[in-house]
Order: structure tokens, then sequence, then C-alpha cells
């Protein structure tokens, strides 16, 4: 199979197994119904046993999968009548976030998004979701946009990180991010942000100012990717599994940590696994955030957004060095 | 007498006659200037003016525009009244106008007025380059800003279809201050909320680009239009090289961040509806009552 992950492989092999069984019991006249039987509750033993405790990294590994649905695979099921729209109106069209305008269930948004690439040709045009400025200022026309015609912005965040690159600095990589976050917390209208794969650092965050954050079950949201920590950390990038494992990078990690609002749970195995079934999750949490968000006046809006970034952050004030 | 069977026939120019060549009437017609087919004119423009052969995007009249656009008999045109002036008394202008007003049937080279596409309410302005090549002199900006007036008061988008060489050069300085005129009509608008919607054909160029056609909240342009600020040549001469083939076309504006999309002439409709359709107002209201 495509795209097999190395910790799911007994499940699949005995999948795979009962697959040849029912074969063999259709062409013979041997009942092996029992045995099938038998072996197929061990599977879901087994998928349980697997998929119930995943460790960051074989999240890492999931979030990574090549078959992970996109921005565009959700806007796809989720929303009608999508009208992409490009172009910073500066420099470029930069492919590597798409954005538009549509309705959800009638309701007019604007949406944004980091795109992967689905082979290695539309990866070279999406720079494999590896942002430019472009894209960034792309994103903020979107916003204002979104602002001046009083709809609900809805972000998906998917990117390793901005690109790092020679162009990308040239163009002020820094300023673009840096504009969005101040940009974004100005919104007049809801913000929902949800993680779908990887949420790479600035890049993502660039995105992520919002009154709502989710993540999908398997995804992670990093300040820098597990092979750039440890290269950081322990001058050593083959050390990622740990890196990942120390960094507190997924979904229930960051639920803890108060950073993200909502855990959308996975289709078992992986989003990749029924993209349909996947989108109706996301479906589901999405009109409840819009439902609580869209009661809330603009003013409320901008204090929400506020509120929630001032509270993230662990600090402790020592006594000595108070002064009365 | 066989032998002339194998001969070479002399090849002889047939010159038609007078009679013959009065026989068809002129525009009946129209060589495409891309894929130099030869079609029959009144099928080209069943086919919005769009060359059945390689989707060459002819120009198009302001009025067969509008036809193509609007829900029937809801078009209302607004000041079909107003005439340009000759301020520079410039020589033979007023000829020129005369002469392009009886060959458009149009006052000047934009029409305006508001109607309805698919049912949704719009105020809508449509240049025509065959009038002065679609230039903006005093008319034109008085119009179009008069066009952004209404629909401001009647608080209902905006539409603008752009064909123009840029100012017009016999109105002088009164041309260039048009540009002016309009964006801040345009910036009135926008601030009350107003929906812009731009879409810029074939030429789009100078003062107009710099002015209302890029000032949609949706920058959209008709394939392989032509659309800049300043001239190929004036660029090549001043940068001394040469410039690539397919600058400034609407897909290298796409490319450069420009346009919103390139949209072919039979989508534009549906896109049209679409995006108002997704403006209307009070669906928020709707969405959390259901």
């Amino acid at each position: 199979m495509v795209g097999e992950l190395d910790f799911e492989r007994p499940v699949i092999e005995l999948r795979e197994k009962i697959r040849e069984l029912k074969e063999f019991t259709k062409q013979s006249d041997v009942d092996l119904s029992s045995e099938i039987e038998k072996l197929e509750a061990r599977l879901q033993k087994l998928e349980n046993e697997i998929y119930h405790n995943l460790s960051p990294w074989n999240r890492v590994q999931i979030a990574r999968h090549p078959n992970r649905p996109t921005t565009l695979d959700y806007i796809e099921r989720l929303f009608d009548q999508f009208v992409e729209c490009h172009g910073d109106r500066f420099f470029g069209d930069d492919e590597a976030i798409v954005g538009g305008i549509a309705k959800f269930h009638n309701l007019p948004v604007t949406i944004i998004g980091h795109q992967r690439g689905k082979d290695t040709k539309e990866n070279l045009r999406r720079n494999f979701g590896m942002p430019h400025p472009e894209g960034y200022r792309k994103a903020l026309r979107l916003m204002k946009q979104a602002d001046k015609f009083k709809r609900p912005i809805i972000c998906f965040i998917d990117t390793k990180g901005a690109y790092p690159g020679k162009a990308a600095e040239e163009r002020g990589q820094s300023e673009a991010i840096a504009k969005n976050l101040f940009e974004m917390a100005g919104l007049r209208v809801p913000v929902i942000c949800i993680v779908i794969g990887e949420g790479g650092s600035g890049g993502a965050l660039a995105l992520g100012v919002g009154n709502h954050i989710h993540m999908l079950e398997n995804s992670t949201y990093s300040v820098i990717s597990p092979e750039g920590a440890a290269a950081l950390l322990w001058k050593d990038s083959t050390l990622a599994k740990k890196a990942a494992e120390t960094m507190k990078i997924t979904a229930p990690d960051l639920k803890e940590l108060g950073v993200i609002d909502e855990i959308i749970p996975e289709v078992k195995g992986g989003a990749h696994r029924d993209i349909d079934e996947q989108a109706k999750y996301i479906e589901k949490t999405l009109i409840q955030s819009l439902k609580e968000l869209m009661n809330m006046s603009e003013e409320e809006l901008i204090e929400h957004r506020y509120q929630k970034f001032k509270q993230i952050g662990e600090v402790s004030a020592d006594e000595e060095f108070i002064t009365t | 007498m066989i032998k002339n069977i194998f001969t070479k026939k002399k090849k002889y120019a047939t010159i038609p006659s007078e009679q013959a060549k009065q026989e068809i009437p002129e525009g009946i017609m129209t060589k495409c200037p891309n894929c130099k087919k030869i079609m029959y004119t009144k099928e080209l423009n069943k086919n919005l003016c769009v060359c059945m052969n390689c989707g060459y995007h002819h120009q198009m009249g302001a009025r067969d525009r509008i036809n193509s656009l609007l829900d029937e008999n809801s078009f209302v045109e607004f000041d079909v009244n107003l005439r340009s002036q000759n301020p520079l008394n410039f020589p033979g202008y007023l000829d020129k106008l005369e002469k392009d007003r009886a060959k458009t049937n149009m006052n000047e080279a934009v029409v305006t007025g508001e109607g309805k596409i698919e049912g949704l309410p719009v105020v809508i302005a449509v240049m025509d380059a065959r009038f002065r090549m679609g230039s903006m002199g005093s008319v034109v900006g008085e119009k179009i800003t008069r066009a952004i007036e209404k629909a401001n008061e009647k608080n209902v988008p905006f539409i603008i279809f752009t064909a123009s060489g840029g100012a017009r050069m016999q109105e002088g300085v009164l041309s260039l201050m048009q540009m002016a005129k309009t964006s801040s009509a345009l910036k009135a608008f926008s601030d009350n909320g107003g929906l812009i919607i731009s879409v810029m054909t074939h030429p789009t160029t100078g003062g107009v680009s710099a002015s209302f056609a890029s000032l949609g909240d949706y920058n959209f342009a008709e394939p392989g239009a032509l659309i800049g600020f300043a001239g190929r040549r004036i660029i090549e001469q001043t940068i001394r090289e040469e410039l690539p083939e397919d600058f400034q076309t609407a897909e290298f504006l796409l490319k450069h961040g420009q346009l919103d999309a390139v949209i072919h002439r039979h989508e534009m409709k549906e896109t049209l509806v679409k995006i108002l359709d997704i403006h209307q107002e009070g669906r928020d209201i709707e969405w959390l009552e259901n």
C-alpha cells in the first residue's frame, strides 16, 4: 500500500491476511468464517491499540502523510460557490496559499489556507506549501476584504513553515508575517483557524491569530520542525523523533497548554483514510464555532482575540524583587 | 491534342470585377487577428465575439456587453445627454467626437446605467474602445462618477468593464483629473461598504488602468487583454531592453499578483452572479436563525 507507515504495519499485514482468507473461501468450499471472525476481532483490537496510543512521532508521520487531505480538499467538500482570488496586488501570486470567497451552509465566508501539492509537479508550483511574503500579503488582502464585507474568516493551517529563501528575505518575509499578526488582531469579524496538517512556526501563525484555534487530532503545531529543533538543540537532526516527544507539538499537548480550543477527531488511521468523513468532523466543529462567535459584537471579537493570546505563556514573579 | 493533357496549364490570376466585389457587403465576415480564420460576423457575435476557432476575445461593444450580462429589459441608462466640450480648443476634436457618435450610437466612450443580473440589482458602467479608443475625458469621468454615486445612494454593487487607451489627450489636464475624481468617488463608496467589481478588457492602459480599473474589491480581466500603465514601446525605448512576449497581458498580470482571476467571456456572467450572491446582505442573520 502506498504511504503505509512503519508503526501500522501489523494492522496492514493482518488486514491483508483477512482479505486473502476471504478470497480463498470464495474460491473453495472450505468454511473459514469462524477463523475470519476471530481475525477480525483481533484486527479491531490491534487497531485500537495502535491508533489510540500514537506517539508524538507517529502523529508527525500521519501529519506528513503524502495523501493527507489539503486545504482545497476540504474547501471542495465543505463550501459552495467557491471563487478563488489570486494575487497580493503588489508582486505576485503565491500558490502556496490559496484563498477566496464561498458559502458555508449559505453563509458568506472568506477562506484562506496553505496549499501543498499532490505530486511533484504541483509541489514545485506550490513550493511544497511554504509561502513567500506575497502569499501572506495575499492572505492579508483577503482578510481585509472579509472585514470590509463583514464575513467570517476561516483559515486552514498546513505548512512546514515560511519559505527560507533569498527572495523571501529580500521582499520582507518577517515584515509580511508580522503585519499579518498585527492586522489579524484588529479584525472585526470572527476568525477561526484549523490546523489540518503541520503548523510550522511563524509561517503557520501568520494565518493563526484567530478567536478559535482548532487542531485535527493528528496534526502538529510548533515553533520549529522536530528536525530543526534537534539540529538547534543537539546539533543532530536525526534526533527528530526525540525532539517531537519533548517539544509538545501534538493536539492533546497544545490543548493542555491552553493554546488551542478544540481537538477535531480524525478518522481511524488518519484523515487520509476517508476525506469525506473527515470533512464532516470539521464541519461540525465549524458550525459550533461560528454560532458562538457570530453572536459577539465587533468590539467583543477583538477583545476576545486579545484575551485569548494574552493568557498564553507561563510566568512567575519572584518575591524577592517585589517592592512595595 | 493528347499531349496537351500532360502539359502544365498556365495559371491566371483572377481579378474580381467591381460588380462581384459589391456582392459581399462589408462586415459580413470577420477575420480573427489571432488565428487568421475567417468567419461569419453574425456567428461570431452570437458567440459573444469569442473566436470559435482559437478562443481569441474580440473587442465587444458596450451595448452588446450589457445585453450579454443583464436581464432582459432591466437596463435603464444614465446620462445619455452629456456631451464633451472642447476646453482646449483642440482643432478637429469636436468633429472627431461627432463622427464617433454617429459610428457607435453612443454619446461617449462609456455607457452607464442600472439593471439586474439574475435578479440581483447592480449599477454598471461599460467602456467602448470604438469611441476615441475608449479614452477618458470629462464626460467619461463624469458619467462614471455619477454612476458610482448612484450605486452609493442606492446601496447596490458597482460593476465596471474597462476598455481604454487612457486619458484623452484633447482635453489635457482635465482628463488627468478624472482619475482623481473617479477614484475619490470609489473611496467614498467603498468606505460605505460598497462592492466594486472591475473587469479589464482589451485594452486597459494608462490613466484608466491607474485609477478605477485597478480599484475593485475584485479585479478580473478577460484572457489576452492588454493591461498596463506605460506603453510597451515607451518602456523598451527607456530601458533599452526587449520585453517578454506576454508582457502586460492579463495572464502576465495574474502571475504578478495584480488580478484575482482571468475569466473567459463565456464564464463572466456566472462568476459575477456567484460574487453578487455571496455579497447579498443579511445572510448572517438568516444563518444564525436556522
